[in-house]
């Protein structure tokens, strides 16, 4: 188990709002320990039985050391640097459209307070039979070994869901989030996947732009001994044209799918033609 | 978001980086009485303009009009030109590059800068460009000027001081991802001007730059149009009409149609929905594409398989859908979602390889 457990002490920033109320819902379901909400203006309400603040000032007496943010772009940056200043650990953003330029202030931000940031435009990050801060299904995981990062939402879901069907189960399931600058990398959850006893194998789903991927694989191929299965997205995306993931874009000839799978190949990790292939590309 | 030259040089002039005289037309019957010689730009959003005819120099009135008919409503680098900027002429002595992005790699601003200005900055050799990270956290401060100074033949140190200084808050101020000046000119009075101008908003940032909110260029008619719905659409030239929700599942989809030897007609990332309208939207867009053929890739989370199912058979009714539709529908409201479907007679499956092997076999590719 890393990053999160039982035991960690959640607020969501936003609760009151449609996803805030229906996602934190469905965390308290899975077993997390949401004890606050946070909504200026709303303090004394009451969501899904959980008290409501107008500040995370005030929900310090209760001890939070984790922040899901569930807010409105253009307020995803003030809410996070509430979180930050408040001495919150771990800040997850939901949030998808946030200014690019916010996020970068964000991202220097979380590494001077050694604050660990998912996202934004994240599913969040689960530890089945622990908890989960985000919005993944509830119901398509189950206590395992394999390790998942991904960068995307929807296709984490189908790929846990391929994994869980096979037999497998899951340590931890992060998304990293599909913007062009995210809070953590792959190679940030390598290094934690790789010093996690539970984890004993590893699947990365990467997707066109940027180099992280490449970066992970060159950290793989001279740290990682545990199996590692890839997968990447975007193979057929015309370059130039923005994928619907503001991360996720070719330009220039660089981040292409084929210079990530080459990365990944070199590196020894088995990559997957479809989603579907990854369990069997899974150690028994 | 790209901007036009012109726009670009708006900005610039907002944040006091000085630029040429000049004025835009779209037509001739704009032509004003103006110094000569000029410069006659068309605004397209291309690069190689000059090479490609889209620069012309005017010694006098008649040539300004000469070759302001010529240029507008041509087809340069495959666009139309709509607009001509009429410029003043620079006096050149030295041409440089100067411009601040964002690096990807580090998270943080950085200044790239050339004594090679003037050419596409690709093609300079490594060893002559210079590049300066900036703490955004941190900000601007004027060592970073010096820093750039020793790498730069400039004798007019205070005004490229003022100059970079306010190029950094043109970036940060208006949520560019790229501020580009190349060349960057000095001309013989030892002035620096910009010679052009590319700037890149962030579109995300565009709310807080509402003056931006221009026609796409670089997208289709219908992908402009599309622009203003709740989801993600953009034109491919393959003949499969996709409608898949979350951005990675998507683009999954079209990988998987491709590998298939599948051509995606276009990609659809309906989001995270639990409306039906939505949907109907979604397929209003596919079929103005006009494809052979529908394939609807659903993973329910926060979007519900019976959702979508009410949506497509009601799509189907309303805009009279004659093509094939193939549906996967996994994970919420799933058993829901294939019972509506099944009962008008759409077959729906609930693993992608099937449903797309199904589309191979529609349409006869092994």
């Amino acid at each position: 188990m890393v990053i999160i457990s039982k035991e960690t002490r959640v607020i969501v920033q936003g609760m009151t709002g449609h996803q805030g109320t229906f996602h934190s819902g469905e965390m308290i379901k899975f077993g997390t320990n949401v004890v606050a909400g946070v909504s200026p203006g709303k303090a004394g309400t009451k969501v899904n039985g959980v008290d409501v603040y107008n500040n995370v000032i005030d929900t310090l007496p209760l001890k939070p050391d984790a922040s899901m943010i569930s807010v409105p772009a253009p307020f995803v940056r003030d809410a996070a640097l509430e979180a930050m200043e408040n001495g919150i650990k771990l800040i997850y953003i939901l949030t998808e459209h946030v200014p690019v330029h916010d996020t970068m202030e964000l991202y220097h931000e979380a590494r001077r307070k050694g604050v660990f940031m998912i996202g934004p435009n994240s599913p969040g990050i689960t530890v089945p039979g622990q908890a989960k801060i985000g919005i993944m299904p509830n119901n398509i995981f189950r206590v395992g070994d394999v390790a998942v990062a991904s960068r995307s939402g929807t296709l984490t879901y189908e790929i846990v869901k391929a994994v869980t069907d096979a037999g497998f189960g899951e340590s931890t399931v992060i998304g990293l989030g599909g913007d062009p600058i995210v809070g953590t990398t792959f190679s940030d959850i390598i290094k934690i996947f790789n010093d996690d006893p539970q984890t004993k194998q590893i699947v990365l789903v990467g997707e066109i732009g940027g180099n992280e991927e490449e970066k992970a694989a060159k950290y793989i191929k001279e740290h990682v001994k545990k199996p590692v299965t890839g997968y990447i997205t975007g193979i057929s995306a015309p370059p130039g044209k923005k994928m619907g993931h503001a991360g996720a874009i070719i330009e220039k000839g660089t981040g292409t799918a084929e210079s990530k799978i080459k990365a990944f190949e070199d590196a020894g990790i088995k990559v997957a033609s479809y989603p579907d292939d990854i369990p069997a590309l899974l150690r028994k | 978001m790209n901007l036009y030259e012109y726009m670009g040089k708006e900005i610039f002039r907002k944040y006091g980086i000085p630029v040429p005289d000049g004025y835009v037309i779209e037509n001739v019957g704009e032509l004003k009485k103006f110094e000569y010689p000029v410069a006659i730009k068309s605004q397209i959003l291309s690069g190689k303009r000059g090479k490609a005819g889209g620069i012309k120099f005017a010694k006098n009135a008649e040539d300004l009009k000469t070759y302001s008919e010529q240029l507008l409503n041509s087809t340069i680098n495959n666009l139309t030109v709509k607009k001509l900027l009429i410029e003043r002429m620079l006096n050149i002595k030295k041409e440089l590059y100067l411009s601040i992005t964002l690096d990807r790699a580090t998270k943080q601003p950085v200044i790239i800068l050339s004594a090679d200005g003037g050419m596409e900055i690709e093609s300079v050799p490594e060893e002559n460009i210079h590049k300066i990270y900036i703490d955004p956290m941190v900000g601007y401060s004027d060592y970073i000027a010096r820093e750039a100074l020793s790498y730069l033949p400039i004798e007019n140190r205070k005004q490229f001081s003022s100059l970079l200084e306010s190029l950094y808050k043109a970036f940060v101020g208006e949520d560019a991802l790229l501020t580009e000046i190349n060349p960057l000119v000095i001309d013989g009075e030892n002035n620096i001007i910009a010679g052009d101008s590319k700037v890149i908003i962030d579109d995300n940032a565009l709310y807080r730059h509402k003056d931006y909110m221009i026609t796409d260029p670089d997208k289709t008619e219908l992908e402009n149009e599309a622009a203003t719905k709740s989801f993600t659409f953009i034109e491919m030239d393959g003949d499969i009409g996709v409608i898949a929700n979350g951005a990675g599942l998507t683009m999954a989809t079209m990988d998987a149609l491709t590998l298939h030897k599948l051509k995606p007609r276009n990609f659809l990332d309906l989001g995270g929905t639990d409306n039906i309208e939505i949907v109907e939207d979604a397929f209003s867009f596919v079929m103005r594409a006009r494809p052979k053929l529908i394939f609807v890739n659903i993973f329910g989370g926060v979007t519900k398989a019976d959702t979508v199912a009410n949506g497509i058979v009601s799509s189907k009714k309303k805009f009279d859908i004659k093509q094939q539709i193939v549906v996967r529908l996994s994970g919420v409201h799933e058993e829901e979602g294939q019972k509506i479907l099944l009962e008008s007679g759409i077959k729906a499956f609930n693993n992608m390889t099937d449903a797309v092997k199904e589309l191979s076999k529609i349409q006869g590719v092994e």
